[in-house]
């Protein structure tokens, strides 16, 4: 390869709490069609609970606060009318090639990674994970240019990591995947309102309605039944590691905190004037409520692993928070439902 | 969560500032950076925890003699076998044999090679066993 020119595609980078939501809010954005991040979270129906003690994570239990990668995106562009072209590849060297040409075109990429190879992540992040998507713009002796939207600044990556990344292996294997935006359509000819009653609709119609007990508002009793349980099945110290792991899921992700609970608050204010219903800031402010309970849940549980609570901060007390953020979620729902049928 | 809310606790993203959303004083939601917060951190650092208690058997059971070095390395990347195994495009059950000291020491050249360069190490590291267990990520 070529190295000898430099690229660099001027890109306006914007820090945000989430992968998934930031790139393709960037990329947008970049093509001329502004948007945050709140927008492409609440309309690609981005909020999400899910527990599914038969899927394992680090052998562990999986809680989901968001629907599956991926997601938030194929929702989020095809009710813009954007259209993503997406390439996956068998060998690396063709997907870094690939990914030269699009940039030599002056076309900012979005790539699917694993996170455990990318040298920039502080290495407390650096597990195998491999739903991480990020921005490259430029290359220069042989780094990328890339805009990371967890990370405040633009960072360089080593083309030897960025394609290890790329073909990082496990579960959800990206396989070189990458996308750049093909089509997006001028900014008149977006029907917001319409975009953003179907993302509405489409997560109370998950959080309400989904049949069986381990997803939405029911998924969320359901968790706080097996809480409660936990010390007395699981022993003290397995039963630490399981909340360990649904305050990671809930918090460490790039979640904005509260389980993505205050990004979609963000988006429903957002939303408010563009639906011309503003119920959808007083929405807001109890999603906002809702969000400080689970982090309520965050800070007993995590006294809880450290052996630090005191007794009244117990499993059962954590069932109980969750209980209340079951119930007043599928109030809020109900409600929200409502306003925007 | 209010803007001035927003917790700046120890952290563990060696000073990268992340994203948390808030409300600020007329209620409009901003997107404030935080340093930390020390739920979160203490959910982090259980899962190293956990990480470097498994190392700390997989060492006893290499010096016992009843694990080969591969061990070590897997799981100081936090591979399972299934994982490896992908990685070094072999069957599970290969790597698997490679874990017992015997086979490790008759592995090929080629395969040793493999595994090193999966790690990012030489042959040579590839045969070390550190004494301890303690994974410093901040290195």
């Amino acid at each position: 390869m070529n190295d000898s020119t430099a690229i660099e595609i001027p890109f306006h980078h914007r820090q945000s709490a989430h992968c998934e939501t930031g790139v393709l809010s960037n990329l947008v954005s970049h093509h001329g069609l502004e948007i945050s991040e709140a927008m492409v979270f609440g309309i690609g129906s981005g909020l999400f609970f899910g527990y599914f003690p038969f899927v394992r994570l680090n052998k562990l239990p999986l809680t989901a606060y968001r629907i599956a990668t991926g997601g938030i995106m194929s929702r989020t562009t095809k009710r813009l009318g954007i259209r993503l072209e997406w390439q996956k590849f068998r060998s690396p060297d063709k997907a870094m090639a690939a990914l030269d040409r699009m940039l030599e075109a002056g076309i900012p990429v979005g790539c699917r990674t694993g996170a455990y190879w990318l040298s920039y992540f502080p290495p407390r992040y650096r597990f195998h994970f491999n739903m991480h998507n990020l921005v490259a713009f430029g290359k220069n002796n042989g780094s990328y240019r890339i805009s990371d939207p967890v990370f405040p600044d633009p960072v360089d990556c080593p083309a030897e990591d960025l394609a290890k990344a790329r073909f990082a292996k496990g579960s959800m294997a990206p396989k070189g995947r990458m996308y750049h935006v093909a089509r997006v359509p001028a900014p008149d000819q977006v029907d917001l309102a319409r975009a953003v009653q179907k993302g509405i609709k489409e997560v109370c119609r998950s959080m309400l309605r989904v049949p069986g007990p381990f997803i939405g508002a029911k998924g969320i009793r359901y968790l706080a039944k097996k809480v409660e349980n936990w010390p007395s099945k699981l022993g003290d110290r397995r039963a630490a590691l399981h909340l360990g792991q649904i305050i990671r899921m809930q918090e460490e992700i790039g979640t904005g905190g509260g389980g993505f609970r205050f990004i979609y608050a963000a988006f429903l204010q957002e939303a408010a004037p563009i639906l011309a219903l503003p119920v959808l800031s007083e929405f807001s402010g109890r999603m906002t409520d809702i969000g400080d309970r689970w982090r309520d849940f965050a800070v007993i549980g995590s006294r809880i692993c450290k052996g630090r609570a005191s007794e009244s901060e117990s499993y059962s007390a954590l069932a109980d928070i969750l209980r209340d953020c079951a119930d007043r979620e599928a109030v809020l729902f109900t409600d929200l439902e409502d306003a925007v049928r | 969560m209010k803007k001035d809310e927003v917790p700046q606790d120890r952290g563990f993203s060696d000073g990268v500032r992340e994203i948390s959303y808030a409300v600020d004083e007329n209620g409009r939601y901003v997107l404030v950076q935080s340093r930390g917060w020390e739920p979160k951190t203490v959910a982090n650092d259980q899962a190293w925890e956990v990480i470097e208690e498994d190392l700390r058997e997989q060492i006893r059971l290499i010096r016992s003699g009843k694990r080969s070095p591969l061990a070590y390395h897997m799981t100081r990347h936090l591979m399972d076998i299934g994982l490896l195994s992908s990685y070094a495009d072999l069957p599970r059950w290969r790597v698997r044999r490679h874990l017992k000291p015997k086979v490790f020491r008759r592995l090929s050249a080629d395969l040793k090679a493999r595994y090193a360069g999966i790690f990012g190490i030489t042959v040579a590291q590839l045969h070390e066993v550190p004494e301890t267990a303690e994974i410093n990520p901040h290195e």
